[in-house]
């Protein structure tokens, strides 16, 4: 079994901090990490790795310095990782990027077929959750999104069947193979990396893949061409004027803080407490 | 046209920024109206508002798109959009379409604005609008902005501009799609305020079918599951919420946090951290990347208030910060600010709150 799982290198949003005075977000310092989301994706990949055998392929579009998050994934057991890189990617959108990476899987499937391609739900940066249904708009793969569990997968019938979480419930779906999944998050546990396979993943060449190596055929389709949206402005959010009006612990008992607190709280909102009253005559 | 007094958005590489003539006759604002066990998704009424507001400003009409299977009451929710503020309805009912699947929506929806030829469409940030919308855009090869907090009409070019936040909220960026039709976006539930419903409104139904049959599909729908509804989240039409941070030191701690959600009905939140940490339910994270809340009450405690967070709770009528860090962000935009041991405060402020809602009830007034 082949499977491809698409990473992104991101910036740890966590750390991403604004400028208090020129409301700019301030870059130095953060560090870059896998997409959180995507590595749910690449356990899912090599849990079934355990299971059917096979090898699980990294894949990964970004400047040449993403090349250290392909490394993280080799370190927790992928067999191959390959960059997607080049200049004339720069300023794509989610439709190009989309093209990029399916010329790409196309590419990887040239020298071993493709079973599965998974993705995690979405980036933390970007937050489209756009890419992977692109993909598998353009492999035409059957298209899995939100993947909670794969109850059944069955590799000489070519058919799987998954969980996947959709408002209020969840769907059971059944279909065939290849197939793309996005996966959920909390889905599973990252395995460790152990030491020797860190050791291992240092010294693994990683494929690095320009537009013509990874087989793209339509110039037009990628980078800032390829992309039907245009970013016409970029501001900082409008920061709030007024103050919170601070009630201090130390100051008085625990009991005297809850208490004005619930007074400044219900004269200001006399809807909240009417409400909360309804509720508990109800 | 002068082209140098043509205002252009920024833009590199020799692209092409203008609208091919024959895209020019795309006209309208669509709505893909989201519905599932025979309630149709809030969000979809949210996004008829803004519809309305677009197309008003275009000049154009509205509609609502409508897919599902045979038995589903459509025409009752084609009612029910027209007083929300849609023109017409495209009602498409097939076998096919019964329970959500991406392949016969995708297909149907692309047939749909292929005939009828929409500028915008609209669809909710939901894990079926997100599913659809990716696929009817590459299958279109048109421009999609996710999660958008305002939509406008762009003065000069007359295309939409929607904004929305990037870098995990730090910052906002406006996205228009220029050379290209539709103009796709998503809409988070509880962004956009629900608009008034007329009654009295009505508005066209055309009629559309689907030519696809079950065998031609690979993907099968097994089964639904619904959530018990003893475990419903229901975190973004919640009107209090009380959530939780890495503040709160360790899972055991967020008990403190349910004893005050239960005493005020309230839904329990968290923070992207703690969610991480596997202590409650990834259906519980408010943020950027959770969900967007707009609740009357929203009681913060652990919680240092980082971007991420903010923007998906600062539309919250009043908001609580409870940290024992003066410096946090929080205080920078909550209304009001306790600066203590959120495992000391919680209890006492769960107990404050009872006593005062059992007084009050008991039509005593309480002194303060």
């Amino acid at each position: 079994m082949h499977i491809v799982v698409c990473i992104k290198q991101v910036p740890d949003s966590a750390q991403i901090r604004v400028h208090p005075v020129t409301n700019t977000i301030m870059r130095q310092g953060v560090p870059a990490i896998v997409n959180p989301y995507d590595l749910f994706a690449l356990e899912e990949a090599l849990r079934l790795k355990d299971r059917f055998g096979g090898r699980v392929t990294v894949l990964c579009m970004g400047p040449p310095q993403a090349e250290d998050s392909l490394r993280k994934c080799v370190s927790f057991g992928a067999d191959d990782a390959i960059l997607v890189t080049d200049r004339a990617f720069a300023g794509a959108d989610t439709l190009a990027t989309s093209y990029a990476l399916a010329s790409a899987i196309r590419q990887i499937g040239r020298e071993q077929a493709v079973d599965l391609v998974f993705t995690g739900k979405q980036t933390v940066d970007g937050d489209t959750a756009q890419v992977g249904p692109g993909i598998a708009k353009r492999l035409g793969l059957q298209l899995l999104t939100y993947v909670s569990r794969i109850v059944e997968l069955d590799m000489d019938a070519k058919k799987i069947v998954i969980e996947r979480r959709a408002e209020g419930g969840v769907q059971v779906l059944r279909t065939a193979v290849p197939c793309l999944i996005t996966m959920l998050e909390n889905t599973n546990e990252l395995r460790f990396a152990s030491m020797p396979s860190m050791i291992n993943a240092a010294r693994v060449p990683i494929r690095r893949w320009n537009k013509d190596d990874a087989g793209i055929e339509d110039i037009e389709k990628i980078g800032l061409k390829g992309s039907p949206t245009v970013v016409s402005k970029v501001f900082g959010p409008t920061p709030r004027t007024e103050k919170a009006e601070m009630l201090a612990v130390e100051e008085s008992s625990l009991r005297d803080v809850s208490l004005n607190l619930i007074q400044r709280l219900f004269t200001r909102h006399p809807g909240l407490e009417q409400q909360l009253l309804e509720r508990s005559d109800a | 046209m002068n082209q140098a007094t043509v205002k252009r958005p920024a833009g590199r590489g020799g692209r092409n920024l203008e609208l091919p003539e024959h895209l020019k006759r795309y006209k309208g604002v669509w709505v893909f109206i989201e519905h599932d066990r025979g309630h149709v998704h809030q969000v979809s009424w949210e996004l008829m508002g803004a519809a309305r507001q677009l197309a008003d400003t275009l000049g154009a009409e509205v509609a609502g798109v409508l897919m599902g299977g045979p038995d589903e009451p459509l025409e009752t929710f084609a009612q029910e959009a027209f007083g929300y503020g849609a023109d017409l309805c495209y009602v498409t009912r097939a076998p096919v379409l019964a329970g959500y699947r991406n392949e016969p929506f995708t297909r149907g929806l692309t047939e749909l604005v292929n005939t009828y030829q929409p500028e915008i469409m609209l669809l909710g940030a939901t894990t079926m609008g997100r599913d659809l919308a990716g696929s009817v855009a590459t299958t279109l090869q048109t421009g999609l902005t996710a999660d958008c907090t305002e939509l406008n009409i762009d003065p000069t070019s007359r295309a939409l501009a929607a904004t929305r936040p990037t870098f995990g909220g730090s910052l906002l960026c406006t996205i228009m799609t220029l050379a290209y039709r539709p103009q796709m976006a998503t809409v988070r539930p509880r962004v956009m305020p629900m608009p008034k419903k007329d009654a009295t409104r009505s508005g066209r139904i055309i009629e559309g079918t689907l030519d696809l049959a079950e065998s031609e599909i690979v993907t099968k729908l097994l089964d639904f599951i619904p959530d018990a509804s003893s475990n419903k989240i229901n975190l973004a039409y919640a009107d209090i919420i009380v959530s939780g941070g890495k503040g709160m030191k360790k899972p055991e701690n967020f008990e403190l946090i349910w004893n005050l959600a239960r005493v005020l009905g309230a839904e329990v939140g968290a923070t992207r951290p703690v969610v991480q940490a596997g202590w409650v339910e990834a259906e519980r994270q408010v943020g950027q990347t959770g969900k967007t809340v707009r609740p009357k009450l929203y009681i913060a405690a652990g919680i240092s208030g980082a971007i991420q967070h903010r923007v998906g709770m600062e539309g919250a009528d009043a908001i609580v910060a409870i940290n024992s860090d003066p410096n946090a962000p929080i205080f920078d935009f909550a209304h009001y600010g306790i600066v203590g041991n959120a495992m000391t405060v919680l209890p006492a402020l769960t107990e404050a709150f009872r006593a005062h809602l059992a007084a009050r009830s008991a039509g005593g007034v309480v002194a303060a």
